[in-house]
C-alpha cells in the first residue's frame, strides 16, 4: 500500500490529498525523514521507522513561515493542492532560505495547482523567506 | 415608525436538527465548531443564540471562487456584524434555505447581491427596533455596529446576544434601508478569507476526506470505450483478495447517457483498486470501438457548408454584393478539454432502507435534496424527503460538480451494500469517461463596403449539442443556445449580421466547463474580428473602438484597458500584443495579451492586462484572485493537448498526458476592476473567454502567423 492511502484511510490524516497517483501533481507531498516526497508513489513499507510529517504536523499552530505567508496573501482558491504545495515549500525553504524566482518555479514545478494560485505561491514564498529570516534573526 | 407585531415569523429551530450542520468555524481552525445548539432564525440565512453567537447560513458551495467569505459578507455588511464573529455554515439543500443552493454560471453575486443586503439589513432592523423599545427611546437615535446596539445619546448598548427573544417577536421589514456604500466596512474591501487557515493546515473537510463510521471503499471500472456498456464480469479472481466484500454491477447517467460499470468494494481504498485489476469484463461497445476523433474533426469540416439553425439576425448578409478583395472567411476549430479538478470525483453514500444519506463535493446542493424533474431523486428512487445530504468543501468545480452523475453511481453502489461506502474515482476515470467541453469549429465570414465599413458578420458554430446530452427532452430541431452564447451578443455595432447552428451527431458525454462555450466560440470570434482589422489594415484596438460608436459597457472596458495596457506605447523588437473582449451570460472582460518571439521560434507569454466589469465589487483582491486563476486555466486550454478519441477511448489518461499549466508557464497577471455601478456582473468565469483570443492575436502581431486552431504550441511557431 502507498504510504498515502495509509495515512489517509489507515491512520485517518486526510489533510494529505490524492490528486493523481503518479507523481504528477504533488498533493500527496509529505516529509519523509525531512526529505519532500510524493506519498502516492511511496511504499508503506519505505517509511517504516522513518520520521514521517504531514500537514498536520507541520507546525503547533498553523504557524509555519509557510502557512503564515499563505494566510497573509490569501493564496489558496479551492485549497486541494496547498496540502502539498505548503509541504513542498517548507523544504525548498529549509534548503534555500532566500530563493529567487527561478528557485521556486524549479522546487515547485511538481506540484499542480488546479485553481491557478501560482502567482500567488511565489509571491507567498519570497514572503516567507522573509518571515523565515526575521523568526531567526 | 417600526411596527411591532404580535406574530412571530421567526422560527424557532431545534437543537436536533442543527447538530447535523457541518460547521465550520471562522473563529478558530477547527472544521467541527461548537454547531448552535438554540437560538433563533433572522430570514433563513441568520441565527441568534441568547449566548450572543451569530450564525451565518450560506447556500453557495465554495469550491475556490470565494462565497465563503463573499456571501456571509453581504448579509453581515447590513446586518452590523463582522465576518471574525459569526460561524459561516455551509448548506445541505435544506427544504427552508429555498433551491437556490447552487454555484454555478458565476451567479452567486450577481444574482444575490442586492437580496443578501437586504436580509442582513432587515435583521438588523427588527434589533434596532427591540433595543430601543427597551429603552424606550427613538429607534432613530440608535444604531448597530459589531453585533450590539447603541443608543447614541447614552452611549447605552445591548448585544444581539441580550435582544434575541424580544427581536425574534417583531416581523422582519421587507424592503429596509439599505447603507450607502460609503459606509461600507466589508464590501469592496479586499477582506481576508477565513477558509484560507482552514486549508493551509489540512483542516478543510473535503468530500474524498469523508469518514463515516464502518465506511467501505469502493472504486469502479467502466467501460473505457465511451458509448459502451456492461456486458457481463467474472469477479471470481477479485473476490479472493483479502478484504473485498463484493463486486457490483452499477449504474451510472451522466446526462441522457446510461452506462453500467463494475464496482469493486473492500475495507480499503488500496485494495478495492488492486482487485479491480483483476476483473474480467466484457463490455457492449455498440460500434463505437471504431470512433475516432480525426474522422469526426473531418466531419465538423464538412458540416460548415450546411446552412444550419438560425440565432441571431440583424439586416441581410445576403445579397450585399461585396467585392471579393473586401471580404474574408475562415474557419477556427478547438478541442474538448476535461475539467480536471485537482480533488477527482468522490461520493460517500448510505442507504438504510427507505433513506439515503450522501456526503459529497458538490456544486448544487438543491440538485440533491430537490424535489424538482431533474433532481437527484428522479434517478435513484428514492423520496426527496427521504434524501440527505452533507456538503463539503469542494476541491475544485469548474462545471464538473454540476453533474450529479457520480453520486448517482455512488448511491447504486450502497444499495447494494450494507454500510456505507465511499466511491473514490482515479485520475484516470476522470480523464477518461468525461463529460467533456465540446469541440466547436466556426465558421466565420466578414466584408466592407467599398468605403471600408465592416458591414457584414456571420459565425456559425458546427457542434454537437450540450442541451441534447444533457437533456433527454431537447428538441434537436431547434437551436441550442448554450452552443451559441454570445455570437450574436456582442456590442459591435455591424448593420448585418447572421449567427447560426450546425448540429452535429455525438455521443460522448458533454459538461459545462468554466465559462461554457464562449470559451472556445469567443476564440474564433475575436481572432476573426483581428484578422478583419488587419485587411482593414487598422489597429485591432482603433477597428473595435470604431465599431463601438455607441456607449456600452464594451466600450468603457475597452477605452479603459486601451490606458491601463499601455496599448500605444510601442512595443520592443520581437514582441507583439493582443486585444480580445467577451461579453456573455457570466459577465464582461477584456485583455491585452503580451508576447516575445524568441528566436528558436518559441513564443513565451510575458504579460496579460485585465479589465473586468462588475458593476460591484465584494472582495477586490478575491476577484484578482479568480482572474489570475482564469488566467492559467484558459492558457491550459489553448496550448495543452486536449482530449481526443481513437479506437473509440479517450487517449488521454493522467496528467503525463493530459497536462495542465505548471508554475514556471505563467505570466504576470494585473488586473483592473471596474465596480462604477450599473448591471452587477459574475467574477469567476468571465476571466476565461478573452484570453486565447487575444493570445493568438498577439502572436499574430509578433510573428505574422495566424493561429485558428486550439490547442497550439508555444514551443514551435
Ligand atoms: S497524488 Fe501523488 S503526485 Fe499526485
Ligand atoms: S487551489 Fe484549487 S487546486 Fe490549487
Amino acid at each position: 500500500m502507498p504510504l498515502l492511502w495509509a495515512i489517509r484511510d489507515v491512520i485517518g490524516l486526510t489533510g494529505t490529498k490524492y490528486g493523481c497517483g503518479v507523481a504528477q501533481c504533488g498533493a500527496c507531498v509529505v516529509h519523509l525523514n525531512g526529505e519532500a516526497v510524493r506519498s502516492c508513489v511511496t511504499k508503506v513499507s519505505r517509511a517504516e521507522g522513518q520520521k514521517v510529517v504531514t500537514i498536520e504536523g507541520l507546525s503547533g499552530n498553523n504557524d509555519h513561515p509557510v502557512q503564515t505567508a499563505w494566510q497573509e496573501i490569501d493564496v489558496p482558491q479551492c485549497g486541494y493542492c496547498h496540502s502539498g504545495q505548503i509541504m513542498s515549500a517548507a523544504v525548498l525553504l529549509r534548503e534555500n532560505p532566500n530563493p529567487s524566482d527561478e528557485d521556486i518555479d524549479a522546487a515547485m514545478s511538481g506540484n499542480i495547482c488546479r485553481c491557478g494560485t501560482y502567482l500567488r505561491i511565489r509571491k507567498a514564498i519570497h514572503l516567507a523567506a522573509e518571515l523565515q529570516q526575521k523568526g531567526k534573526g | 415608525m417600526r411596527r411591532i407585531s404580535r406574530r412571530s415569523f421567526i422560527k424557532n429551530t431545534g437543537g436536533a436538527s442543527l447538530a447535523l450542520w457541518l460547521g465550520i468555524s471562522t473563529k478558530g481552525f477547527a472544521s467541527q465548531t461548537s454547531l448552535p445548539t438554540e437560538g433563533k432564525r433572522f430570514t433563513p440565512y441568520i441565527l441568534v443564540e441568547s449566548n450572543g453567537n451569530i450564525s451565518i447560513f450560506n447556500t453557495k458551495p465554495e469550491m475556490g471562487q470565494g462565497t465563503f467569505q463573499s456571501i456571509p459578507a453581504l448579509i453581515a455588511e447590513e446586518f452590523e456584524v463582522s465576518l471574525e464573529q459569526i460561524t459561516i455554515l455551509l448548506t445541505n439543500g435544506e427544504k427552508e434555505l429555498g433551491n437556490g443552493q447552487r454555484a454555478g454560471g458565476s451567479a452567486s453575486i450577481r444574482n444575490n447581491y442586492t437580496e443578501l443586503r437586504k436580509v442582513g439589513a432587515s435583521a438588523k432592523e427588527v434589533f434596532i427596533t427591540a433595543a430601543s423599545a427597551k429603552w424606550a427611546v427613538d429607534a432613530g437615535t440608535c444604531y448597530a455596529e459589531y453585533g450590539k446596539v447603541i443608543h447614541q445619546p447614552t452611549n447605552r448598548s445591548f448585544t444581539y446576544g441580550e435582544l434575541v427573544e424580544e427581536a425574534s417577536k417583531l416581523e422582519l421589514p421587507k424592503e429596509p434601508k439599505l447603507k450607502d456604500p460609503k459606509d461600507f466596512k466589508i464590501l469592496g474591501k479586499p477582506g481576508k478569507r477565513p477558509d484560507v487557515p482552514l486549508k493551509t493546515s489540512g483542516k478543510a473537510v473535503f468530500g474524498i476526506d469523508v469518514q463515516v463510521p464502518d465506511m467501505l471503499y469502493a472504486s469502479v471500472e467502466r467501460c473505457p470505450v465511451i458509448g459502451g456498456t456492461l456486458k457481463n464480469f467474472d469477479a471470481q479472481e477479485a473476490l479472493k483478495m483479502p478484504g473485498v466484500e463484493k463486486v457490483v454491477a452499477v449504474e451510472r447517467l451522466m446526462g441522457v447517457y446510461r452506462t453500467v460499470g463494475v464496482a469493486v468494494v473492500a475495507n480499503t481504498y488500496w485494495t478495492a483498486l488492486q482487485a479491480r485489476k483483476r476483473l474480467k469484463i466484457e463490455w457492449d461497445t455498440h460500434g463505437f470501438e471504431t470512433f475516432n476523433s480525426t474522422e469526426y474533426e473531418t466531419q465538423l469540416r464538412g458540416l460548415a457548408n450546411e446552412e444550419g439553425l438560425p440565432d441571431n439576425t440583424l439586416g441581410s448578409v445576403e445579397n450585399l454584393n461585396l467585392l471579393p478583395q473586401n471580404t474574408l472567411e475562415a474557419l477556427y476549430e478547438t478541442p474538448m478539454v476535461a475539467h480536471h479538478p485537482l480533488e477527482p470525483m468522490n461520493c460517500v453514500a448510505q442507504v438504510q432502507g427507505e433513506k439515503v444519506e450522501i456526503w459529497t463535493s458538490t456544486q448544487v446542493p438543491s440538485t440533491i435534496t430537490g424535489s424538482g424533474a431533474n433532481d437527484l431523486h428522479k434517478h435513484i428512487g428514492f423520496a426527496p424527503d427521504n434524501i440527505k445530504l452533507h456538503a463539503t468543501f469542494i476541491g475544485g468545480g469548474f462545471g464538473r460538480r454540476l453533474n450529479i452523475d457520480y453520486i448517482i453511481e455512488a448511491v447504486n453502489v450502497a444499495k447494494q451494500v450494507e454500510k456505507p461506502v465511499k466511491v473514490i474515482w482515479t485520475r484516470e476515470d476522470t480523464t477518461e469517461q468525461g463529460p467533456f467541453r465540446p469541440m466547436t469549429f466556426s465558421q466565420l465570414k466578414g466584408g466592407f463596403s467599398e468605403d471600408g465599413k465592416l458591414i457584414a458578420f456571420q459565425h456559425k458554430v458546427i457542434a454537437p449539442s450540450y442541451l441534447e446530452a444533457v437533456r433527454a427532452d431537447f428538441d434537436k430541431t431547434k437551436v441550442d443556445n448554450i452552443m451559441v452564447e454570445g455570437i450574436g451578443e456582442q456590442a459591435y455595432e455591424i448593420p448585418n449580421l447572421k449567427t447560426s447552428f450546425v448540429r452535429a451527431d455525438y455521443h460522448v458525454p458533454l459538461g459545462a466547463w468554466r465559462s461554457v462555450t464562449s470559451s472556445t466560440v469567443a476564440f474564433a470570434h475575436e481572432c476573426f474580428i483581428d484578422e478583419l482589422a488587419y485587411l482593414a489594415k487598422k489597429d485591432p484596438m482603433d477597428f473595435r473602438l470604431e465599431l463601438l460608436s455607441k456607449p456600452s459597457d464594451t466600450k468603457r472596458v475597452l477605452e479603459k484597458l486601451r490606458v491601463f495596457s499601455r496599448w500605444d506605447t510601442p512595443l520592443g523588437p520581437g514582441k507583439g500584443r493582443g486585444v480580445a473582449q467577451w461579453e456573455f451570460f457570466a459577465g464582461l472582460c477584456a485583455q491585452v495579451v503580451e508576447v516575445s518571439f524568441r528566436p528558436d521560434k518559441s513564443v513565451v507569454v510575458d504579460k496579460v492586462f485585465v479589465v473586468i466589469d462588475l458593476g460591484e465589487v465584494v472582495n477586490p483582491d478575491n476577484v484578482k484572485n479568480q482572474i489570475e486563476g482564469s488566467i492559467v486555466m484558459a492558457l491550459g486550454a489553448a496550448v495543452k493537448p486536449g482530449i481526443t478519441l481513437g479506437n473509440g477511448r479517450v487517449m488521454q489518461h493522467n496528467f503525463y498526458d493530459n497536462p495542465l499549466v505548471r508554475i514556471n508557464e505563467v505570466p504576470e497577471v494585473e488586473v483592473h476592476i471596474l465596480a462604477d455601478g450599473g448591471k452587477v456582473k459574475g467574477v469567476g468565469e468571465p476571466g476565461l473567454p478573452p484570453f486565447a483570443p487575444a493570445l493568438a492575436n498577439a502572436i499574430f502581431a509578433a510573428t505574422g502567423k495566424r493561429i485558428r486552431r486550439m490547442p497550439f504550441d508555444l514551443d514551435q511557431l
